[in-house]
């Protein structure tokens, strides 16, 4: 579980999270929604230790960050797997070796072993036969599986997903949402992801945060979110010519 | 005040290749894939443009000499002079800041346009560590690069001197030996050393601090070759009031 309360984070002037609270659960896909320069993205910054706030407190099961040592801060986040809007795989690597590297960072093991693992997690996401091949080599949305392959190979307590979707076809949008949250459910980690897609939200939407003007405008799940009165949230919603027919075919009972 | 504080992020950056190394059988690794990139990928060229430089250093050495009192060894004297003092370690050092520099310099950026440096930041490694520190120590063999090229240059030089039939074999032998002093090889590849240094360092900072898209890689390829040089011209001039005024 990671709590944010209270959260500040200013660029000069600028005061881009205006103390934002909320809870994202473990075991559960927690969505954090909202308009371009709604803070989702300082606020996953922040999350990760990229930034530091100016006040407020991000607590990772209990524990504040802010009294983590650098030992500790390090330890954390080797139980972080993020996965990039781009992918973020080294160009120079093999699959098989951009999913190996966590491991071969930060534990001792065998080449052997650490093979075994690799094969399991790329079995996992269905690449088991792309192990030798470049990321240049394959699609937009086979990188995302092999980024969410090297997210989870260390056996993350954390996942972290910055707009996982963006640049995909509907329908690998989809296998991209459906993986991230079996393996949420799989391996029982708190997953957060920062996006813009509404399919993603219908799919995936178990605890959704939604920001507006860096604070919490609005908290619930996809069943919640077409029933809020909350004009902010409708608004936001709303904005896609298909979601609005939706509705009007839900009040009109079709 | 831009550039200070691009000074000051600078040895910033030096200090932070030195803090919480990388894992040493991944360092080890990287520094022979460095060697392998940087140095051994520029053999070739080094070895092509210091031939034929050196060639042309003694044919041009040869077809000034009009005046008969001034002996023939000097064509030889002349060359070895040139190549080991500056035409080695300072203008190869150049060029390799057009060929290492920029590659270093788009490797890197490119790494922080595709988010790569941020995916190692979050798995808390030291990326300053993991891209810089290898580069740093494939570069301490760059002195044996121009050792080939000094080698190269003055085989250029009696190449186009002997078989150009400007001077006896034995006579350039001998002009290459003419108060040859040890010091000068010293001074040579003391010089190199910091600019091997300045090869692996400055084209990474233009690189790892890059901000932008692809676009902007290519400018700061462009902005990292012309500050190398200048810095390689600068130390080079003080290198030299320093250590042979």
């Amino acid at each position: 579980m990671i709590e944010i309360k209270d959260l500040h984070k200013s660029f000069g002037e600028e005061h881009i999270l205006k103390g934002l609270n909320f809870v994202f659960e473990t075991g559960k896909t927690n969505l954090v929604i909202g308009q371009s320069g709604s803070g989702k993205s300082v606020l996953l910054k922040c999350m990760l230790g990229l930034f530091t706030p100016e006040e407020g407190t991000i607590e990772y099961d209990g524990k504040p960050y802010s009294s983590f040592d650098e030992g500790q801060k390090r330890e954390l986040r080797q139980e972080i797997g993020m996965l990039f809007q781009g992918g973020a795989l080294f160009d120079s690597m093999t699959v098989e070796e951009n999913v190996m590297f966590p491991l071969r960072m930060f534990t001792r093991k065998k080449r052997k072993e650490l093979l075994e693992r690799v094969q399991e997690v790329l079995e996992r996401v269905n690449l088991q036969d792309a192990g030798k091949k470049l990321p240049s080599e394959i699609s937009g949305g086979m990188q995302k599986r092999v980024a969410i392959a090297r997210a989870i190979v260390n056996k993350p307590k954390y996942l972290f997903c910055d707009e996982p979707n963006s640049g995909l076809d509907p329908h690998t949008a989809t296998v991209i949402d459906n993986l991230i949250h079996e393996l949420t459910v799989e391996y029982d980690i708190t997953t957060v992801v920062i996006t813009h897609d509404m399919n993603s939200l219908l799919e995936i939407g178990e605890n959704i945060a939604f920001l507006k003007d860096g604070k919490l405008a609005w908290k619930g799940d996809k069943s919640q979110i077409f029933k809020t009165e909350d004009e902010t949230v409708t608004n936001f919603v709303y904005s896609s010519d298909l979601f609005k027919k939706v509705k009007i075919a839900q009040q009109q009972g079709l | 005040m831009s550039y200070l504080h691009s000074i000051g992020q600078y040895f910033i950056m030096i200090r932070g290749i030195f803090e919480r190394f990388t894992k040493r059988s991944v360092l080890k690794e990287l520094i022979f894939k460095e060697i392998d990139e940087l140095i051994i990928g520029s053999l070739g060229i080094v070895a092509f443009l210091s031939f034929f430089i050196g060639g042309v250093v003694a044919l041009q050495t040869a077809l000034n000499l009009n005046n008969p009192l001034i002996p023939k060894e000097l064509i030889a004297f002349a060359a070895r002079q040139s190549i080991i003092l500056e035409f080695s370690p300072t203008f190869i050092s150049i060029i390799m800041a057009g060929k290492v520099g920029s590659f270093i310099t788009s490797s890197i950026g490119s790494m922080r346009v595709t988010e790569q440096i941020d995916a190692l930041e979050v798995m808390g490694i030291n990326s300053l560590n993991y891209l810089i520190f290898p580069k740093i120590i494939a570069m301490l063999t760059y002195p044996f690069v121009i050792a080939i090229s000094m080698f190269l240059g003055i085989v250029g030089a009696y190449v186009s001197a002997v078989f150009g039939g400007f001077v006896g074999a034995d006579t350039f032998i001998t002009g290459l030996q003419d108060d040859f002093e040890g010091y000068h090889v010293f001074y040579a590849f003391f010089k190199t050393f910091l600019f091997a240094m300045i090869l692996a360092t400055i084209p990474s900072f233009h690189g790892y601090y890059m901000t932008g898209g692809s676009l902007e890689v290519g400018k700061a390829s462009t902005t990292s070759f012309v500050w190398t040089s200048v810095v390689i011209i600068i130390t080079n001039y003080v290198v030299t009031q320093l250590l042979l005024s």
